[in-house]
């Protein structure tokens, strides 16, 4: 243990979920660093992961924005066929008094997700080529990280999942090339977030603002 | 006062027995950090210089505005199981399904698993946060029976699992979409589908402006988890 007043504030972190005071110290890369008090994970490097967290955000982006546009699923019952994209999901509840919540729906699996990834992208596209930091990167990450728990792209899927079940016995189902799309985006986001240390990140921006 | 290290880290394998004394926060040494990237500032300083984010050492405030989306949640909640969450029409019928009627259906039909993802994501979710976040709300205040480690586990769970809730709401949107064969079958959404969304949104919001630390606070002295 070390008395506070001999270190240097910079180097000290607080647990963002119980406020315990450390010493910033990176374990070695793959390992992790926990909070002594709750558990909670601080820092969790890995290598290369600025360019593999870059890599796999422009994955999901370009995906995501296929997964938009192609059709989703098709279903057919005594010859009448019906296909729906994602955005028609999101458009089911376009209809009177539901408009809000097909906007919100549209937001919750395509444009927040999308939106968090590029703002990634453009906070961590000029770290990972070793470039100064973009201007306002640190508000870009801030709200990038802020808008996470409203990113529902892996819910989604799951919703399909359900709906397909309902569905399968009122008619034949076609998977169309945005749900394969769609199931890849989301697996590709998962791994991206297991990838991204946020406080390594914080100290490639601290270091490039100076 | 004494800074401990952080668990698991690099220079800490050697220092990792020697800690015996519980950790301190960031308040008590005259700190405040700031909880979206873990920087520590002079107690005082409004933002922090790394991120920008505002910085509230305990926000006492929030407990006003956990209770105002709480209660806005439960009230969305009620209106959400009492009217139709689906309305099936075909040729000469018209079906309407609230959330538990639809899980029933579905498990009468043979799909337990499926009913059960929807019986878990749509009422024990939601229900089981109504109660976390209200026991972690009045658990800050008075003497603690329970520790603080207990308590912040369920913070975890409510934090994590609450988005999951979501899940009916696209049920409905992709079979709305998705099911609309004329006069054959179409399926429209239900007013259910307006206030359930509403309900996670606001027991999101809910839990988000939780503020965590003050679990903590009381239980200062504990010892550490590690
Ligand atoms: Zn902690
Ligand atoms: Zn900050």
């Amino acid at each position: 243990m070390t008395a506070i007043a001999e270190v240097p504030i910079e180097t000290l972190i607080a647990c963002h979920q119980c406020d315990a005071l450390h010493r910033a110290a990176e374990p070695p890369t793959g390992g992790k660093a926990r909070c002594r008090r709750c558990g909670t994970v601080l820092i969790a490097p890995r290598r290369g992961a600025l360019v593999r967290v870059l890599a796999m955000a422009i994955t999901v982006a370009v995906l995501m924005l296929g997964a938009t546009f192609f059709p989703f699923l098709g279903i057919t019952a005594a010859g009448v066929t019906n296909e729906s994209s994602v955005f028609d999901a999101a458009l089911a509840f376009s209809a009177g008094p539901m408009v809000g919540l097909s906007i919100a729906v549209a937001a919750l699996i395509v444009f927040v997700p999308l939106l968090r990834m590029l703002l990634l992208i453009y906070v961590l596209g000029p770290l990972a080529a070793g470039r100064a930091a973009a201007p306002q990167a640190a508000w870009a990450f801030r709200t990038a990280e802020a808008l996470r728990p409203w990113s529902m792209a892996e819910i989604f899927l799951i919703g399909v999942a359900v709906a397909l079940v309902k569905v399968a016995g009122l008619a034949t189902v076609v998977l169309g090339p945005a749900f394969w799309m769609f199931v890849a985006l989301v697996i590709v986001a998962v791994l991206k977030d297991g990838y991204m240390c946020r406080w390594s990140i914080w100290q490639a921006l601290e270091r490039s603002a100076r | 006062m004494p800074v401990v290290d952080l668990a698991g880290a690099g220079t800490v394998g050697a220092v990792t027995g020697a800690v015996t004394g519980a950790a301190i926060s960031a308040r008590d040494a005259g700190l405040v950090a700031c909880t979206r990237c873990t920087r520590v500032w002079p107690q005082g300083q409004a933002r922090c210089g790394r991120c920008g984010s505002r910085l509230r050492s305990r926000d006492l405030h929030s407990m006003q505005r956990v209770w105002a989306w709480w209660a806005a949640g439960l009230l969305a909640y009620v209106p959400a199981n009492l009217y139709p969450m689906l309305r099936t029409h075909t040729l000469f019928t018209t079906q309407e399904n609230t959330i538990v009627g639809g899980a029933v259906e579905l498990a009468a039909g043979g799909s337990l698993g499926v009913a059960a993802v929807i019986l878990i994501a749509s009422v024990a979710i939601p229900v089981g946060k109504f109660g976390a976040i209200a026991f972690l709300a009045i658990s800050i205040h008075g003497r603690q029976r329970h520790s603080g480690h207990r308590r912040h586990r369920l913070y975890e769970m409510v934090e994590f699992v609450g988005r999951w809730s979501m899940i009916d709401v696209f049920v409905v949107a992709i079979l709305s979409a998705l099911v609309q064969l004329g006069s054959l079958v179409s399926i429209r959404p239900g007013p259910a589908a307006v206030t359930f969304a509403l309900s996670v949104v606001f027991t999101m919001l809910s839990a988000q402006s939780f503020d965590s630390r003050l679990i903590f606070d009381q239980t200062g002295q504990e010892q550490d988890a590690a």
